[in-house]
């Protein structure tokens, strides 16, 4: 994962320009875009619809043109390459198998554009259907395919031609959600083993934090955060990520000490609270402090020493298996989450209860009020 | 594997399955049948109001016309004693007949003239031999004073009471029922020595019906190299802009068919728009107009115009339902815009592209108003011929023509259900 990271500030292999698109001319879909994706990359563009994460893949494609800026593929500007001619392989969200074709004529496509012989075709087809396992399939015909066997024949058109970049566009919507999860893990496998740059689009925030190595998280057309996903689930850098990525805990209030990242929030009832500064800049600001359910504490042995605590008042409590899920009611306002591991020692809280909830200042990250 | 093929493994290890019954022990066959019979007879009745019309209107003129097309019994109701003598006598020599059929002749034609049949029986025997309505008149008028020996009295009025091919026609009419009326589409004449094919210049039905299945061929194929485009334009524009386009499509179905064919009369005549505009940029000079009008240009430029919207639909209806992800992905698999045309998008379209052809030929196959309006003597087509020998009221020819056209376009049927399937069929 590091490593990759680093390989994408050195030499991108893709990279976006100063970006932008508009459809009407009148507003901007993608405004200013600037990306470098490394040689053998797993990158998803994460985000909610109409963030322009689509636009950015099909520009990549070159279904879309820029507007302005540059796309550079292996340093080699792609702008006026036409799609044929840019050799990435695509995967669609409705798989778009050709329906009159039967799964080997499908895989024989890109092959046979390409003027490949026949004993040569035939090996790569049989190599491809073999790594997403359905050799036998060759010449079923799409329709005769579930969900799942129409994907992995999807992904195998998409790399029987040996391409260097792969694009996905939400390939696993159409799933339901065990299979979903098992095809993750299959791409994720594939792309390790063959070593291919892989961009990722997709609107589910799980799929983007099990498979990738870097992601951007878009919205209103911009990248609002481009980090790995250990960084991106815990250490947010603006509201929308925090509230996008995982569920959230939002505290309003105003700095009241700002001292390098350690700020001392005052919320809106009065009590003070720990958190770490990330777009904070001068005292008095007004704020947004997040904090993760799982993050939350309530047992005194179990909160750093000195942190601060607040009152907190349980108004409900779900079992969810796993884990159980404490809504309470925190300076007067309801609906703070705190996640507790359903072990057999857990302390159960029951509805009316009071209680004193901290947790690590690093947790508590004091963000922009949006 | 995530995905066993579950169902194929166990189909063939099910035990037979024993006959199931319900709870209060009836069969289960029965009882799902008894279920859904008032279902059934509920959904028969929505439909019984169609059913009729159709079998009143369509169904029964269609079979009555048929019908026609091998029944007439204008000649052997009028002559009943010719009939019992051809009945008595099948293997007759129509070069010489005996004494009695010209005696049974006589007395046939003085029936006629008492009932007032000549005509009807005189123009039964013309449909297979021109020209004997008035020779039946004057023989009717002439038995009335014949005496024995019958056979030299009615040769003595008229020489063609001897001909053989009389005999051999009237010898078919005194029958109900009789295949004649398609011989004579099938441009067959009845000669002194049967039937026989026409001479290659007389064949005007054979040449005609060929004639009208190239024309048509032709319009199913402008129609569709002209509605290709427009539907595919019409799949991908946005909804807003496609339901205007569509207006401009479906505009030909709300003008009378008659103003339509008079605005191609006004712009392709002698004296017409594009003549006019022709002549005034020099393409061509003035005594030297082009004929686009009143002959086979006139026809196919109309027909195309008018039937053009029976193709640009089924394509539209097969056009929009193939997403542009299909040819998006060839084109990513490296296919160029030509190849990915060929090979992914023309094989999707395939069921548009018959169901439209069929529905076109079949029309322009029928089509009688706009040949009959433009067409002048070179631009005409089979059905105008039909229609001739209706307003002629020789029905049963017409019939039989259209008899005949009836079974071409249900073997194209056949063909296009053998090659296509019928199930694959889609319309607008």
């Amino acid at each position: 994962m590091t490593a990759a990271a680093t390989a994408a500030n050195d030499a991108a292999f893709v990279e976006f320009d100063h970006v932008q698109k508009s459809y009407d001319g009148v507003s901007l879909v993608v405004k200013d875009l600037n990306l470098k994706i490394g040689k053998g990359e797993f990158l998803t563009m994460l985000g909610p619809s109409g963030s322009g994460k689509t636009t950015c893949l099909m520009m990549l494609a070159g279904f879309e043109t820029a507007t302005h800026g540059e796309i550079r593929l292996d340093g080699r500007n792609i702008n006026d390459v036409p799609p044929h001619k840019r050799g990435i392989g695509m995967v669609f969200q409705n798989y778009a198998l050709f329906p009159h074709m039967s799964v080997g004529e499908n895989l024989a496509f890109p092959l046979e554009v390409r003027g490949m012989g026949k004993d040569e075709r035939e090996a790569k087809i049989k190599r491809a259907l073999d790594m997403v396992q359905m050799g036998q399939f060759a010449n079923r015909r799409p329709a005769q395919l579930s969900g799942g066997q129409q994907q992995r024949i999807a992904l195998a058109r998409a790399l029987v031609f040996d391409p260097k970049l792969v694009l996905m566009d939400e390939p696993l919507g159409a799933l339901d959600k065990q299979l979903r999860e098992h095809m993750q893990f299959e791409i994720k496998h594939l792309h390790e083993s063959l070593g291919i740059t892989v961009v990722y689009v997709t609107h589910d925030q799980g799929e983007a934090l099990t498979m990738s190595d870097r992601i951007a998280v878009f919205n209103d057309g911009r990248i609002q955060q481009l980090a790995s996903p250990a960084d991106l689930y815990e250490r947010p850098e603006n509201s929308f990520v925090a509230q996008f990525i995982g569920e959230n805990n939002k505290l309003p209030g105003t700095i009241e000490k700002l001292e390098g990242d350690k700020a001392l929030v005052r919320l809106a009832t009065g009590e003070m609270i720990d958190a770490t500064a990330v777009n904070i800049r001068e005292k008095g600001q007004q704020t947004l402090v997040s904090i993760r359910p799982e993050r939350v504490e309530f047992k005194p042995s179990m909160m750093p020493p000195g942190a601060h605590t607040i009152d907190a008042e349980v108004t409900e409590v779900i079992y969810m298996g796993d884990i159980l899920r404490a809504v309470l009611r925190v300076a007067g306002s309801n609906g703070f989450v705190m996640k507790m591991r359903n072990t057999l020692g857990q302390t159960r809280l029951s509805p009316g209860q009071t209680i004193k909830i901290g947790w690590d200042p690093l947790d508590a990250r004091a963000l922009d009020p949006m | 594997m995530a995905e066993p093929l579950a169902a194929a493994g166990n189909a063939g290890a099910a035990p037979a399955p024993e006959l199931l019954t319900t709870a209060d022990g009836r069969p289960l066959r029965a009882a799902l049948a008894k279920a859904q019979t008032r279902a059934r007879r509920r959904a028969f009745l929505l439909v019984v109001p169609l059913l009729v019309f159709v079998l009143l209107t369509f169904l029964v003129p269609i079979g009555y016309m048929l019908q026609r097309s091998f029944q007439h019994d204008g000649f052997s109701s009028a002559a009943p004693a010719l009939d019992a003598w051809f009945a008595a006598n099948p293997k007759f020599d129509p070069a010489n007949p005996p004494e009695e059929a010209y005696a049974a002749l006589v007395d046939d034609l003085k029936r006629m003239q008492g009932d007032r049949t000549t005509g009807i029986a005189g123009t039964r025997i013309n449909y297979t031999v021109p020209g004997t309505v008035s020779l039946f008149k004057s023989g009717a008028r002439d038995a009335e004073t014949l005496t024995p020996p019958f056979k030299q009295g009615l040769v003595a009025t008229n020489p063609r009471w001897a001909e053989p091919k009389i005999w051999l026609a009237m010898a078919a009419a005194s029958h109900n029922t009789t295949p004649e009326f398609y011989y004579v589409a099938a441009d067959y004449k009845l000669t002194d020595n049967g039937w026989e094919r026409g001479a290659p210049n007389e064949r005007i039905y054979l040449y005609l019906f060929a004639k009208t299945f190239l024309v048509s061929g032709i319009i199913t194929f402008i129609c569709l190299i002209l509605a290709f485009p427009v539907a595919h334009l019409l799949a991908t524009l946005p909804m807003s802009r496609a339901s205007l386009l569509m207006i401009l499509v479906l505009l030909p179905f709300w003008t009378s068919l008659l103003v339509r064919t008079s605005a191609w009369i006004a712009l392709l005549q002698e004296q017409g728009v594009v003549n006019n505009m022709l002549v005034k940029i020099g393409l061509v000079a003035d005594g030297n107009r082009l004929a686009m009008m009143y002959n086979m240009t006139g026809t196919i430029v109309a027909m195309t115009h008018v039937l053009l919207p029976f193709m640009i639909l089924p394509l539209y209806s097969v056009m929009r339902t193939i997403p542009v992800s299909y040819t998006r992905a060839a084109r990513s698999l490296g296919a160029t815009s030509w190849t990915t045309f060929r090979r992914v998008y023309l094989p999707q379209t395939l069921p548009g592209i018959a169901a439209g052809s069929l529905l076109v030929f079949i029309l322009a196959v029928g089509y009688y108003i706009t040949p009959a309006l433009v067409g002048g003597a070179d631009g005409q087509l089979i059905s105008n011929l039909i229609s001739f020998h209706m307003a002629k009221s020789n029905w049963s020819l017409a019939a039989a023509l259209a008899g005949m056209l009836l079974v071409a376009i249900l073997v194209l049927y056949w063909i296009y259900d053998k090659l296509i399937g019928i199930d694959r069929l889609k319309l607008g």
